[in-house]
């Protein structure tokens, strides 16, 4: 592995039962790098993000993780029971050995300071978000790994939330994994994305993904009314087995074709 | 006052201080039917005790932690649904307990005092067990905290951050056992859940903080004893009930005070 590889995955398989969830996936996550995964409801994306975080065990493959490897995670949503009497502060200070300025510094970051003595209750789903940010950042993180960090956030605090996971990005120096649905937003902080659907189905810079013709057909057109929608098309479709069959009409890209 | 009455004070009180912490853990991750599940399996340990001689306190608390894994690997493979999987496995195992208890003939098992508790009859022995057997417990929280709180937040965020999971859930199993064993003098099988949850439930009327909960349940599960003891002695009423009945009263008080929930 080289110095700035801090995760590399190789042709790794997953199954639940009979199935397949994650078929030959292979990635590397690198320092300073932003990766995002994109793919439709059902695509393995958290099965990836948990098989990267290690609570799942591959069926086959293998990940490799630099020694020691320290992870901040953030996952889609935390339930905490109301009868769990807890504030911000509190809950903070269960993540690691943390001073009270280790935690400031952590809001600070993430513009959440004056959250420190509320109940984690009465947070709006956005400042839950943040919270939950900077908890993974307390732990000064190599890799941050955040699963849809935008859920329940309104469309100018998603702008603002992508916005300050690449200031982070720089801050901290750290490789980030995020799952996202809101492509056009984070197609600016991206240094690479991968479109998963149980395999990945193309990646690449987003320039370079961009540059293509069939990304706009893929993605849609930045500010285009389909911001939220996006239409799907792959280079292959699945039978019903799940197996993948190539197109005979796919031709110019490897995003192109029909699904 | 009655020496008896006060190793029934003491021994109350001893169960509420453990009671108070492990029933918040309880509350917050839901587990009040299988707290239930493993008290009602302590008649089966007791009837293991006799049967073999062996140290009821050790019988219970064995019985206990292993219904507990049993119960948690049939979890994993999902046949029913986990409530069905309490209910089936808590009447079962109260209705085995009744079996066996029924079958040794030789010897008279008094159920009345397993099932309903019986503080009145607390000897110095069983004093020792509770405050040892508490202290245990005490010590292993203290030390536990951190992960069981974080486990109790989060099981994934725990895992990612290196603690345990798995470790840390079988040792709040374990405690819940010993806390069901030497509870049991005192409320009985029947009533122990309720030892557990409603001081904890009550006390999150009060407390802003984990540590808090804690320690109000504690404090309130004291009251509930003492009231419920007097209430016994003076009114000539069972003594497990009594406290129950008082913690319930505490429970209802608190929720109809207008106080304001700070977090």
């Amino acid at each position: 592995m080289s110095q700035t590889e801090l995760i590399k995955i190789d042709q790794l398989n997953i199954n639940f039962g009979e199935n397949r969830v994650i078929s030959d996936v292979s990635l590397s996550l690198k320092r300073g790098e932003i990766t995002t995964l994109i793919g439709p409801n059902g695509a393995g994306k958290t099965t990836l993000v948990k098989a990267v975080l290690g609570l799942l065990n591959p069926s086959s493959g293998t990940i490799t993780r630099n020694e020691a490897l320290r992870i901040g995670y953030m996952p889609q949503k935390l339930h905490i029971d109301t009868t769990f009497p807890l504030t911000v502060e509190r809950f903070l200070k269960t993540a690691a050995f943390s001073g009270t300025d280790d935690q400031l510094d952590a809001l600070r970051s993430v513009k959440a300071e004056t959250l420190l003595k509320q109940s984690v209750h009465s947070l709006s789903g956005g400042e839950m978000q943040r919270v939950l940010l900077a908890r993974a950042l307390l732990r000064k993180p190599e890799l941050l790994v955040l699963d849809e960090p935008a859920q329940g956030v309104d469309i100018n605090g998603q702008v603002e939330l992508y916005n300050l996971i690449a200031r982070i990005r720089d801050q901290y120096n750290c490789a980030v994994l995020m799952i996202s649905h809101d492509l056009h937003l984070v197609m600016a902080a991206t240094d690479q994305v991968i479109c998963l659907n149980r395999h990945i189905c193309c990646s690449g810079h987003p320039e370079q993904v961009s540059s293509d013709p069939s990304y706009i057909e893929l993605f849609g057109v930045p500010g285009s009314e389909n911001l939220a929608l996006y239409s799907h098309h792959h280079n292959h479709q699945h039978n019903e087995h799940g197996d993948i069959v190539p197109l005979a009409e796919d031709q110019h890209s490897n995003c192109g074709g029909h699904h | 006052m009655a020496d008896f009455l006060i190793f029934a004070l003491l021994g109350g009180i001893g169960v509420a201080l453990v009671a108070g912490p492990l029933g918040s853990f309880v509350v917050w991750r839901r587990m009040a039917y299988f707290g239930d599940t493993l008290a009602h399996s302590a008649l089966l340990g007791i009837a293991i005790g006799v049967l073999f001689d062996i140290n009821f306190n050790l019988a219970v608390v064995s019985c206990c932690v292993i219904l507990a894994l049993i119960l948690v690997s049939l979890q994993r493979q999902r046949i029913v649904a986990t409530d069905t999987l309490l209910g089936i496995m808590a009447h079962s195992s109260l209705s085995l307990g009744l079996v066996a208890v029924a079958l040794l003939d030789d010897v008279r098992v008094d159920l009345m005092e397993y099932l309903f508790g019986d503080l009145l009859a607390i000897t110095p022995t069983d004093l020792l067990w509770i405050y040892a057997g508490g202290a245990i417990v005490m010590l292993l929280l203290w030390r536990l905290w951190n992960p069981l709180l974080a486990i109790t937040i989060n099981e994934e965020l725990a895992q990612v951050e290196g603690v345990p999971v798995t470790r840390i859930r079988l040792a709040l199993m374990l405690l819940i056992g010993v806390v069901i064993a030497i509870a049991m003098k005192v409320v009985g099988i029947l009533l122990i859940t309720s030892l557990l949850i409603i001081p904890a439930a009550s006390a999150r009327r009060l407390a802003t903080s984990p540590e808090q909960m804690a320690i109000f349940a504690s404090l309130l599960g004291v009251v509930a004893v003492s009231l419920g003891l007097y209430a016994s002695w003076h009114l000539d009423t069972p003594a497990g009930p009594s406290v129950v009945v008082a913690a319930l009263v505490q429970f209802l008080l608190l929720y109809s005070l207008p106080i304001r929930r700070a977090a």
